[in-house]
């Protein structure tokens, strides 16, 4: 019987001979890593489990990222607790405000995060890096400190639901459109405590940037990941990054799949999820009209060099509604320099729109774009829960960095078609 | 153990926002995240619960995000327990972390109502509704994770293992 490229991973990083899907493992860990949200607690617990070090200093990554720069005095205080700690026990990857990003962006972009890995971080949008290849989930803080002591999690083996995507992409759809439409058709909890394993031609043609966008959503459908076979687009993404070698894992023909789900691409238009769930998505020409107040471009799912040239190539010649703040985050300092090497932020600064240093801040409510009560936003984000960006009874619509780009010209949700 | 609480029923898809919002988690304080429990949902639920009381809800409880915060917010809030027809798999990795129990059942969530009376065997693996005397049952957890409570938590397990490692290296 085959495998699973999972399976294969997980194989690699246990002494469990001969598990099946449902038994519970004892893996090994090749990198961990939180944030100033999740990390206080993981080193509380850390210090109270008696570890006298971190079971390897240069495998866990701790980035201030979600309230940091520090909004406030007590998220000054959680970031300050990484800062020493980091010293205290010399964790090498500790990045500070000015040389920090998106955890998920960074870590990948910096070569921390390898195919056929098995990576642990203290936050749910771990499976990011399943783009590359590696098994990445995500999980709580206890869970974090217990891998910072012993190197090892215990976890259930998951079943693979594999997504095949076929056919030609229009034009204005991508990553992030693939992915909305994939959750609307399987809902929030559609692949509950499973794999989502994207695969066919459409993937085998996308870039980096936008395999992470897809992966990085798949815990909206309830996924413990989401992973994409490594190809000559993940190789040519780790030229020059990789800090250390790697293993390329492929699913056998013959591997056992929970379901196979195929989708036709070619019919897909560009979507918007409404609130207050991830699943609501429709297509652009089904929105109606739905003014905003407010459009956010960044994140972990979209704040990548490639986001930014697609919300650039919308705002060239264009000018944000008047009525309307439009928010640019740029995810990590590299892709920020990068923007400016390449005239976008001269682009959006000149179009009226607001840069920002690299943070998670408005994605989760945090800072940096909060909404009053009863406003509204487009936003490239991953989630439109009741109260995410704000006030309880504001309003959160997803979709890509094209249409949060239109739609902030415009003044309501639109198409980028409507604005070029 | 046997624990006993009044029901409060909530909807499908509670996701971590609404059970302690982000804006809150500048803390892990579990008494301060524990006064703004599910305030986006009903500001008033902390003032009018009572400790020990149970959440019953629908599928995909405790969606979204990674963060611990939550299931401590419960906890703290005073919360017995949750059941719930599925929960998501991080929140349901922290709430036995942190030692909140948590039961699935498709039955109960569908065949009580607010205010009734619940008690929950959990050795037995029976949720009985004291208000219509019915008994369902629930599934008991894998060996591994009641190991896992058994010790006191991941915590405790953890401590013994990084003692057990350290003798080891003696």
């Amino acid at each position: 019987m085959g495998k699973t490229m999972v399976e294969k991973i997980l194989s690699a990083h246990t002494d469990t001979d001969n598990f099946k899907i449902g038994d519970i493992i004892n893996v090994r860990v090749d990198f961990a890593f939180a944030n100033d949200i999740t990390a206080p607690l993981a080193i509380k617990y850390f210090k109270e489990s008696g570890a006298k070090e971190v079971f390897d200093r240069k495998k866990i990554g701790l980035i201030p990222d979600h309230f940091a720069p520090n909004k406030d005095i007590k998220s000054a205080e959680q970031c300050k607790l990484l800062r020493e700690f980091a010293q205290e026990y010399k964790i090498e990857n500790y990045f500070e405000v000015g040389k920090m990003g998106i955890e998920h962006v960074l870590l990948p972009e910096k070569g921390l995060i390898l195919p056929g890995d098995v990576v642990v971080g203290a936050d749910s949008h771990t499976d990011t890096s399943g783009a590359l290849g590696a098994f990445a989930i995500g999980v709580g803080s206890t869970d974090l400190a217990a891998i910072m002591a012993l190197g090892e999690v215990w976890l259930k083996v998951p079943s693979t639901i594999k997504f095949i995507y076929s056919g030609k992409l229009n034009k204005w759809v991508s990553g992030k459109d693939l992915i909305l439409y994939t959750i609307s058709k399987i809902g929030v909890d559609g692949a509950n405590y499973q794999v989502m394993e994207f695969s066919g031609e459409v993937i085998k043609r996308l870039s980096m940037d936008n395999r992470f966008t897809m992966c990085n959503m798949a815990v909206e459908a309830g996924a413990k990941t989401a992973i994409i076979e490594p190809d000559q687009i993940t190789l040519e993404y780790l030229q020059g990054r990789a800090t250390r070698p790697y293993q390329l894992y492929k699913s056998d023909p013959e591997a056992f799949y929970e379901k196979v789900i195929e989708f036709e691409v070619s019919k897909i238009e560009p979507q918007v999820a409404f609130p207050h769930l991830p699943e609501n998505a429709k297509p652009i020409s089904e929105v109606g009209y739905i003014k905003i107040d407010q459009s956010i471009i960044g994140s972990c799912t979209n704040g990548r060099i490639e986001d930014l040239r697609i919300a650039a190539e919308v705002l060239k010649g264009q000018q944000v509604y008047p009525e309307v703040r439009l928010i640019i985050i740029p995810a990590t300092q590299d892709i920020y320099l990068q923007a400016l090497r390449e005239g976008l932020i001269d682009l959006f600064v000149s179009a009226g729109a607001a840069v920002s240093t690299p943070t998670c801040g408005p994605c989760l409510g945090g800072y940096m774009g909060i909404l009053a009560k009863g406003e509204r936003a487009i936003s490239t984000t991953n989630r439109n829960f009741v109260g995410r960006m704000g006030h309880p009874e504001s309003e959160v619509y997803l979709s890509s960095p094209a249409v949060a780009a239109a739609s902030a010209v415009a003044g309501r949700i639109v198409s980028p078609e409507e604005v070029k | 153990m046997i624990i006993k609480g009044k029901v409060w029923k909530f909807r499908d898809n509670i996701d971590t926002d609404v059970i302690i919002p982000a804006r809150y988690l500048n803390t892990s304080d579990p008494t301060e995240l524990a006064l703004h429990c599910m305030e986006d949902y009903d500001p008033q639920f902390t003032k009018k619960i009572s400790r020990g009381d149970i959440i019953v809800a629908g599928k995909n409880f405790g969606c979204g995000s990674s963060r611990e915060h939550a299931p401590i917010a419960l906890k703290a809030a005073g919360l017995s327990c949750i059941i719930a027809q599925s929960f998501a798999r991080i929140f349901f990795r922290n709430a036995i972390n942190i030692g909140l129990p948590i039961f699935e059942s498709e039955e109960i969530v569908d065949q009580c109502t607010e205010g009734e009376l619940l008690e929950i065997d959990t050795v037995k693996g029976t949720i009985k509704n004291l208000s219509t005397n019915k008994v369902y049952r629930t599934d008991l957890l894998p060996e591994f994770i009641q190991k896992l409570i058994s010790v006191g938590g991941l915590r405790e397990y953890v401590k013994e293992e990084v003692k057990r490692r350290n003798n080891r290296n003696v």
